[in-house]
């Protein structure tokens, strides 16, 4: 927290030097940014890791935490170092297209469909989320979309697609907002939607809707780290990107991973894989 | 207890107990929009002066846009300063995205145009006659716009409030500036946006209180310089 402190206090007196000393670019190899997703920052996963890291290296680490869209985006530009995202079938895109390199299974945890207890599109203990979806989208339930690109988002644009429904309608609402905020949207509203079980397991004390749906293969939440080209911009630091991509995916990171959660939620958050390949799961 | 009872006992008991994160985000907040406000008078006061003592064409389109940039929204300027500070924009080279002297740079946009207006306005009401007087009695103009910004300093202490209150509370510019980032760009507001998605109503409240009482610290303080003497 003091060298925290002291270097806020820097760029404070840089920032008032500015017009007289417009060169204020020192040093700043040693800082990787990190565009990652809310969920990441919400769970409090990086709050952990990234002090870690910086202790190891002595590198800085600038923590981006938008959509898992806006997150390859701005990799894709060359803003960020490194990505550290959840949404496999744009990640691989991102890939195909070389502005991504090196994509390697981190973690995952999976996501839930909650709704209202009295469940009106009858939907509770049914196997397959595709099939939960073509009923919500049958009965016309009220069903709360983030609507915002997030990995989340994709996911769930993904299962619409499988159960050959296009959503929309009256039933059908778009927050555009992180999970916290949608989970309020459709407690409040008394609403299906899709949320990772980590954001769910956090607003228990807010939330009263059920779980109806789980364990279904494409639930499974998986997040990946991925280094950046260096060539969709400049300044990338490909090997501070390169150091944090290795540090999420060694063996004593994977471990703090594996029992993060425990002591607030009573199970872990996420299930460390690296070294894994998609297939395996 | 209700949630907002909650939010301030705990507010209370951050405050009470010190949490050093806690005054640290309210620290940088201060420090920020203080820093933004400060250097939002060097900008703003001269070019309100000029604007309102002399006379060019296009004055009326001048003003006119100072005054719409007094409504500038937030995230409207954190975009476009955003996009100038990125690796691959214009300012790129400064690598100052993510940095509190980012921030200050958006909510020195923000303000700025606030205290142009308001000293605009503030000079403006003095009587025309009195600047004329003071002209014939020998004043250069630099004496004179002196004297008026002193003749004008109640409502121009109004324009500081206005432009610290603007900044200390926007969030918009801060998020996409700032990033923030744990411990060097999260400030009060942005950490509220946080915990809020968290789903940490208590602390995001207790934050938002803290806040508050920053405002009110602050305005207090300008409101006592202001109205000393008048008594």
């Amino acid at each position: 927290m003091m060298m925290a402190r002291s270097r806020a206090g820097l760029w404070l007196a840089l920032a008032l030097a500015l017009p007289s000393s417009p060169a204020p670019a020192l040093a700043r190899s040693n800082v990787v940014i990190l565009s990652t997703t809310t969920s990441t920052q919400d769970s409090g996963l990086l709050d952990v890791l990234v002090p870690m890291f910086e202790r190891k290296t002595g590198l800085t680490v600038k923590t981006i935490s938008v959509g898992t869209g806006q997150a390859l985006a701005l990799a894709a530009r060359g803003e960020a170092d490194v990505t550290l995202a959840h949404a496999p079938s744009v990640e691989k895109k991102y890939v195909e297209e070389g502005k991504m390199s090196n994509r390697r299974l981190v973690m995952y945890n999976d996501f839930v469909i909650i709704g209202p207890p009295a469940d009106p599109a009858k939907i509770r203990g049914v196997p397959k989320a595709v099939e939960a979806l073509k009923r919500i989208a049958e009965s016309q339930s009220r069903f709360v979309s983030r609507g915002d690109k997030s990995g989340t988002h994709v996911l769930e644009h993904g299962l619409w697609k499988q159960a050959g429904v296009e959503p929309k309608g009256a039933w059908y609402i778009e927050s555009g907002q992180g999970m916290g905020q949608t989970l309020g949207i459709a407690n409040d509203r008394r609403a299906y939607t899709l949320t990772d079980r980590g954001t769910y397991l956090a607003f228990q004390k807010r939330v009263d809707l059920p779980i109806l749906v789980e364990k279904d293969r494409p639930l499974l939440n998986i997040y990946s780290v991925m280094e950046v080209n260096p060539a969709n911009g400049p300044r990338v630091n490909a090997a501070g990107g390169r150091a944090f991509a290795e540090f999420i995916l060694a063996p004593d990171t994977q471990a703090v991973i594996k029992t993060f959660g425990v002591d607030k939620y009573g199970q872990p958050l996420f299930v460390p894989i690296a070294g894994k390949k998609d297939e395996d799961l | 207890m209700s949630l907002f009872g909650e939010g301030l006992l705990e507010a209370l008991r951050l405050l009470v107990a010190g949490d050093p994160e806690v005054w640290q985000i309210a620290w940088l907040s201060l420090q920020i929009s203080a820093t933004a406000t400060l250097l939002s008078l060097l900008i703003g006061v001269p070019i309100g002066a000029l604007l309102a003592l002399s006379r060019f064409p296009g004055r009326a389109l001048a003003v006119s846009l100072v005054n719409t940039g007094m409504g500038l929204p937030p995230v409207v300027v954190g975009l476009f300063v955003t996009i100038l500070l990125w690796r691959n924009g214009a300012l790129g080279f400064l690598e100052l995205l993510y940095t509190p002297a980012a921030m200050i740079a958006g909510q020195l946009v923000i303000a700025a145009p606030i205290v142009t207006g308001l000293t605009l306005a503030a000079v403006q009401q003095v009587p025309e006659a009195f600047r004329l007087q003071m002209l014939g009695l020998g004043a250069s103009r630099i004496q004179m716009i002196w004297v008026l910004l002193k003749e004008a300093r109640l409502p121009m202490l109004a324009a500081v409030m206005a432009g610290f209150g603007g900044v200390i509370s926007e969030v918009g510019a801060s998020m996409m500036l700032g990033g923030n980032i744990k411990g060097s760009t999260r400030v009060l507001t942005t950490a509220t946006v946080l915990e809020t998605g968290k789903g940490n109503f208590d602390l995001a409240i207790a934050l938002s209180v803290i806040l508050l009482v920053i405002t009110f610290l602050v305005n207090w303080a300008l409101s006592w310089i202001q109205q000393r003497r008048r008594a």
